[in-house]
């Protein structure tokens, strides 16, 4: 492991995240991988919070706080702009909520998806409408606490990775805050492509999740570990890898220290079990999984 | 050249050269993305064209586009315009100087293609100046001229073209020398962008109070917009040699029955007032060209001699009346000898407000004994109008 002592941070200290915050750690790295050639585009979500109140600002990049269902057309527009200008250095990084991503700003995201905007999208994915107390996503799992589904969600959760992926992009990814190096890689190899990438990272919310803040390194890597939510990559819609292999742990080892999933009953625990396994089967036979020695 | 308003539009769009161009197909603005396209394909646009996904998208990629200091344009209508709502009030607020066009066509429901001007009319408090031509020679000019003003004030502009009445009937126009326009038009270059050398923040949460004195500092570039657009009107006529003022008047001057209008009735009302000119009518028009910032102080000069002032609105404010009418009496409410204004909803969904129709408005504002309440949708009625 490097010391982070070599990185420069793009993120000022002072800002408005809550206490154990997952997403703005997560927010945190893809900055430091970013660097200062780059302009940001926020919308609302508890980024928004994090930039901070006028005059104050947390992003020592130039940041444009756009509107709710805009993140990938503002950027987009940014990304012609410069190209407009001839300047094919500076990268736009377009940076989302589950909400702005899964549901409000889908429409705009697939947009410039199919037209391959030169754009980096990272969906921080809180999985709920965490900015605005805790409403159900279509981010949110099934069976999850929100306080607009209090019996828990019906539906599972959307998979965006694979949808992004089926636009046929350069570059789409799963990441967690809690896997910093994986999370850095996969952003500083997204500066190398032009066209979109789409990077979706699980950003684990002691607030919304219910457990204790200092939690959230073990929340994130659980949620890993369990194969609940793999680590993986897919460049132009075809060529999977799996870029951290899980220890396989028991899913309920990752559920029941949330408070979200604590009505969970066996059968339902048992029929999620089965769920993940089955979707860690499928994912692993698209994918070439890659050597533990390569992720070093 | 022999042109379609639609045509006329983009011409004037690909002389004031943006750099990026965001937009979405929608009837009766369709041709002119098809044009901008054509060039594009060619090699002459000298801008990015965005195909995007929406008019929302649209408006999205044009206002960040902006905040890094490029020129943009769009076009759009009815239901395209209505989408972008939300981000008409963001543009304002960043204070980008985007052009639009919106060409006037009705809103479902029920579903109708003609001209109605209730589309841009519903953007009024959006913060957008809003231009309204009447002929196609009016639109290519307007377009250049909105740049000019727009990059002066900090605010957007809207031109607003009518649903096949200017969008589509084709007229000669005059298309200016690119190298005229370049002079006219200097390089947009705001003060504060999204730069990588200079990092800033555009548009964070504020206090409530820093909320009103950013809205009041709009509200003041708004005011300020009115001599701009005139002046900008002087100087464009004096370079290309023509000029249509923020009020278009026609034999107003000694008129004691003055038309107030917009748009394409306009030019339409000036054949029938010739007509009863000539029948020793003494009656006239004033065309608003301007709607936002509404110009006050000038609509009230221009009716000063008027003895009845006829309003005829192609669009509705349901529960009140034509939004023009609505305008114009709060503008002349600070008069002592307020003249009576009589209100007419007519053209709505594209109906054609003939030169007859015209004659039938003037000949109802001489004889009428009071000013009904509310607007007069039916003018052929005598019944229903109290004769």
């Amino acid at each position: 492991m490097r010391s982070d002592s070599d990185r420069k941070e793009n993120l000022f200290p002072g800002h408005m995240a809550c206490a154990g915050c997952g997403e703005v750690l997560g927010l945190k790295l893809v900055l430091q991988a970013i660097g200062e050639d780059a302009i940001g585009v926020v919308v609302p979500s508890c980024l928004g919070i994090i930039l901070g109140p006028f005059p104050n600002a947390s992003f020592k990049i130039p940041t444009f706080h756009a509107a709710f269902e805009t993140a990938a057309s503002s950027a987009a527009g940014i990304s012609n702009a410069l190209l407009a200008k001839g300047d094919e250095k500076t990268v736009v990084l377009a940076l989302a909520g589950d909400g702005g991503t899964t549901d409000i700003g889908f429409q705009a995201l697939s947009g410039a998806a199919d037209r391959n905007e030169n754009i980096i999208y990272c969906c921080f994915d809180n999985e709920a409408y965490m900015n605005t107390g805790i409403q159900v996503s279509a981010s949110t799992p099934q069976h999850a606490w929100t306080a607009t589904t209090p019996l828990g969600k019906p539906r599972k959760k959307k998979n965006m990775v694979e949808l992004m992926a089926v636009h046929g992009i350069p570059y789409a990814a799963s990441a967690c805050s809690c896997f910093p190096d994986d999370l850095r890689r996969k952003i500083v190899e997204a500066k190398g492509i032009r066209g979109t990438k789409y990077i979706h990272i699980l950003s684990p919310c002691p607030s919304g999740w219910k457990y204790p803040e200092k939690l959230t390194p073990n929340i994130g890597r659980l949620a890993v570990e369990t194969n609940w939510f793999p680590l993986y990559e897919v460049r132009h819609g075809r060529e999977y890898r799996i870029t951290h292999q899980s220890k396989g742990l028991p899913v309920e080892d990752y559920l029941l220290q949330q408070g979200r999933f604590q009505h969970l009953r066996k059968e339902d625990l048992l029929a999620i079990n089965d769920r993940v396994g089955r979707e860690w089967e499928e994912l692993k036979r698209k994918t070439v999984t890659i050597q533990s020695d390569e992720l070093s | 050249m022999f042109l379609s308003g639609n045509d006329a539009a983009a011409y004037g769009a690909r002389l004031a050269r943006p750099q990026v161009i965001a937009a979405y197909p929608i009837t009766p603005q369709s041709p002119i993305y098809e044009r901008l396209s054509a060039w594009d394909g060619e090699g002459s646009l000298g801008a990015i064209m965005m195909r995007v996904e929406s008019e929302h998208s649209a408006m999205a990629a044009c206002i960040s586009a902006s905040l890094t200091g490029v020129r943009t344009f769009t076009a759009t209508a009815s239901q395209g315009i209505a989408l972008m709502h939300e981000l008409l009030h963001y543009a304002s607020g960043m204070r980008v100087p985007i052009v639009l066009v919106n060409v006037n066509r009705s809103l479902a429901a029920p579903w109708s293609f003609w001209s109605d001007q209730t589309d841009s009319l519903s953007q009024r408090d959006t913060g957008w100046l809003q231009l309204y031509v009447a002929d196609n020679q009016e639109a290519l000019d307007t377009v250049i001229q909105a740049y000019r003003i727009s990059e002066t004030v900090l605010l957007p502009t809207m031109v607003v073209l009518e649903g096949f009445y200017t969008s589509h009937f084709m007229e000669p126009v005059e298309v200016p020398e690119q190298e005229s326009v370049d002079e006219f038009l200097p390089a947009f270059k705001p003060a504060f962008t999204l730069d990588t050398h200079q990092p800033a923040t555009f548009c964070q949460t504020v206090t409530q109070r820093q909320y009103a004195e950013f809205k009041i500092a709009r509200q003041s570039a708004m005011i300020d917009a009115l001599e701009v657009v005139e002046a900008v009107d002087r100087e464009y006529g004096e370079r290309f040699g023509r000029e249509y003022g923020v009020l278009n008047c026609y034999r107003h001057d000694d008129a004691e029955i003055v038309l107030v209008t917009a748009g394409t009735i306009g030019s339409t009302a000036k054949e029938a007032i010739d007509e009863l000119r000539e029948g020793g009518k003494k009656v006239g028009l004033v065309r608003i060209r301007l709607f936002r910032p509404f110009p006050k102080a000038r609509v009230v000069e221009s009716l000063k001699h008027a003895k009845r002032v006829a309003v005829i609105d192609r669009n509705l404010s349901p529960g009140q009346e034509g939004v023009f009418s609505e305008e114009l009496k709060s503008a002349l409410y600070s008069r002592v000898d307020n003249a009576p204004v009589f209100s007419f909803v007519l053209g709505l969904g594209g109906t054609n407000v003939s030169t007859s129709c015209i004659r039938r408005v003037f000949e109802l504002t001489e004889k009428m004994q009071n000013v009904p309440v509310n607007p007069i949708f039916d003018i052929e009625n005598d019944d229903a109008l109290g004769f």
